[in-house]
């Protein structure tokens, strides 16, 4: 077994929309980002601004594959006792959140989420550290997803 | 209103009346607080009398201030109000914007006994009630007569441990004391202080070479200035430093100027963390950190100190008491790949990591060996994580997730198989440690909540 590998059933995975969101955002703050470069190299040099525009447009297109890739390594999976997460592609997360050792699970949304029908899961332990969140998340499997955190929650209960 | 003496132990049974049963704050508190409120006038004046402010400015705001602060004080005080249910303690606090707290004594983490000095002048303490989350003490009682406040103590102890909270307070057993010469020389046996040292030799043999003792001054005072405080402070707050055990946990007492005395109910100690400097490792001395939930938030990290500095030994003879069943010596530690060394090429021989059925211990540290202890059952959230060059070199780090505190127990550089049946292996133990954990309430297991088992 790899040691990111989903334990027994597949990861179940994230949305692809989110991946549209992501590549939006980046494009639009990256297209005003290089426009502004790019005027201020053609003061100096026309070829200076050329060559800024290709690179700029390659940085672009080489994220625009990275956000792919980091959407799709997002995983989860629900066990009987737990929850897992996995995430990254530079740097691999897996995380194990016992049902037991849930504080509270948060759901949100922000305005651009809410358009593109997409929904956060975030869960809380007792412990700062904890770093068990999911994002681009169906709303509705996001709200199903929180109610059954919680019932396992209740069931599994321990002091902190 | 009732006009019941601050303090008092409560009655049989609280009758309905809704303001019955409610206590008031010993009634030299808003003095106290005034006392605090000169102190910050009296610094305001001070650095403003840098400039050319005259003697009858500064006593003019010290007159108007204190009045003030000693009045806000007394309404404070007035709406002020404590009273303890079977199963909690109801806090009302707030002038004008009012509020009231339910602490569940079940879920008591920690009980302190604060005494500030000017507190123990005037023969009063502070009462504090740690429960997990928040960002600091979230119920403190202040202020007490001290006896109202050991009384509190023990009933609250009590009734959280499922006692009848008529229960004298438990008797105790010291288990270690840690004199003042050992403190000192610890303190003195730090990289801090001996670069300290050798750095002041080397500036006096350079100014008496070069005949200008007024660049000594100059250079030595502020260096002096700046290591000697923490030094000092280190001492002060673990002066006297003693570690005693009780059916209702474990009890530490330690301070000169300001005293603290806390008793942490058992089941309470989420993980514990054992520090070995090198300047101590020729007297095998250790340092011993806990993480109780509950003590976080400013000015806490030394309530985390279950012990300054201690004989190795004798401290795990201590650990043992306070994690029952535990012996981090015999937990067998598995070394990591000699790949580890590209990642941390001066200490990879000394990461480790190693499990039984109670803890899992992890190990690092070259210079300072910091030996971690995690208790299954208190485990949060496990983690594997790997970063791009642990995963050239086929390797992944270990987090076992806790509550606040000093211990962050992880295990660097584990092979990344060992590393996935590391977690994997960890959430199957803390799933049935946590299942044959104890409840919180640690007396209920013997003796049923409504028993009147009053021993006199």
């Amino acid at each position: 077994m790899e040691p990111f590998d989903p334990p027994g059933e597949p990861w179940v995975r994230v949305s692809p929309r989110l991946a549209t969101l992501r590549r939006l955002l980046g494009a639009a703050t990256g297209l005003v980002v290089l426009a502004g470069a790019a005027v201020a190299l053609y003061l100096v040099a026309t070829w200076l601004a050329v060559a800024g525009v290709v690179v700029g447009l390659l940085a672009l297109g080489w994220g625009w594959v990275v956000v792919g890739r980091s959407v799709r390594s997002w995983g989860y999976a629900e066990r009987a006792e737990d929850l897992l997460v996995t995430r990254g592609i530079l740097r691999r997360q897996l995380v194990v959140v016992p049902y037991g050792r849930m504080q509270f699970v948060d759901v949100t949304a922000g305005p651009l989420d809410r358009r593109f029908g997409l929904a956060t899961v975030q869960l809380h332990t007792a412990a700062a550290a904890t770093d068990a969140q999911i994002p681009g998340l169906v709303p509705e499997e996001a709200a199903r997803l929180r109610d059954r955190l919680a019932a396992r929650g209740e069931a599994g209960a321990a002091g902190v | 209103m009732s006009d019941v003496l601050p303090g008092l132990p409560l009655g049989e049974q609280a009758p309905p009346d809704p303001s019955a049963g409610f206590h008031r704050l010993h009634p030299l508190t808003p003095l106290l607080r005034g006392w605090k409120v000169f102190a910050a006038a009296v610094a305001i004046a001070a650095q403003q009398a840098y400039g050319d402010v005259s003697v009858p400015w500064l006593l003019g705001s010290v007159a108007i201030s204190v009045p003030l602060g000693v009045a806000y004080g007394w309404l404070a005080w007035r709406n002020t109000r404590y009273r303890i249910g079977p199963d909690d303690l109801r806090l009302e606090t707030g002038v004008l914007h009012k509020r009231s707290r339910q602490v569940r004594l079940d879920r008591l983490q920690a009980v302190d006994v604060v005494r500030p000095f000017v507190a123990r002048v005037l023969g009063l303490a502070e009462l504090r009630l740690e429960v997990a989350g928040g960002s600091s003490s979230e119920a403190p009682l202040a202020y007490l007569s001290e006896e109202s406040a050991h009384r509190l103590r023990a009933e609250l102890l009590a009734r959280a441990a499922g006692l009848h909270h008529e229960t004298p307070e438990a008797p105790e057993r010291v288990l270690l004391e840690v004199p003042l010469a050992r403190l000192v020389e610890s303190t003195l046996r730090s990289v801090a202080v001996i670069g300290t040292l050798v750095v002041l030799v080397a500036m006096v043999v350079i100014t008496t070479l070069n005949h200008a003792p007024g660049l000594l001054l100059g250079i030595a005072v502020p260096f002096v200035i700046a290591v000697v405080p923490v030094s000092v402070r280190s001492v002060i707050t673990h002066f006297g430093f003693t570690v005693a055990e009780s059916p209702d946990g474990l009890r530490l007492r330690h301070g000169l100027i300001e005293t603290r005395a806390q008793t942490v109910p058992p089941g309470r100690v989420q993980a514990v963390r054992l520090t070995e400097p090198l300047l101590w490792r020729s007297k095998s001395w250790c340092r011993v950190e806990v993480d109780v939930a509950g003590y976080v938030g400013e000015g806490q990290d030394h309530a985390s100190v279950l012990c300054p500095v201690a004989p190795r030994d004798e401290a795990l003879r201590v650990l043992a008491r306070v994690l029952p069943g535990v012996d981090v010596d015999a937990v067998a530690l598995a070394g990591v790949p000699a790949a580890a060394r590209w990642l941390d090429p001066f200490a990879w021989r000394q990461l480790g990591v190693g499990a039984d059925d109670r803890v899992l211990v992890t190990r690092r540290g070259r210079l300072t060996r910091v030996t971690d202890v995690v208790l299954h059952e208190k485990v949060q959230s496990v983690r594997l994580v790997q970063g791009p060059l642990q995963r050239r070199l086929g390797l992944a780090s270990l987090h076992l997730d806790t509550t606040p505190g000093p211990v962050t127990a992880f295990a660097a550089h584990r092979d990344q198989h060992e590393g996935r049946a590391l977690v994997d292996a960890e959430v199957e133990r803390a799933r049935l440690s946590r299942a044959a954990a104890g409840p919180d309430r640690w007396m209920t297991s013997q003796v049923p909540p409504p028993a009147p088992t009053v021993h006199r």
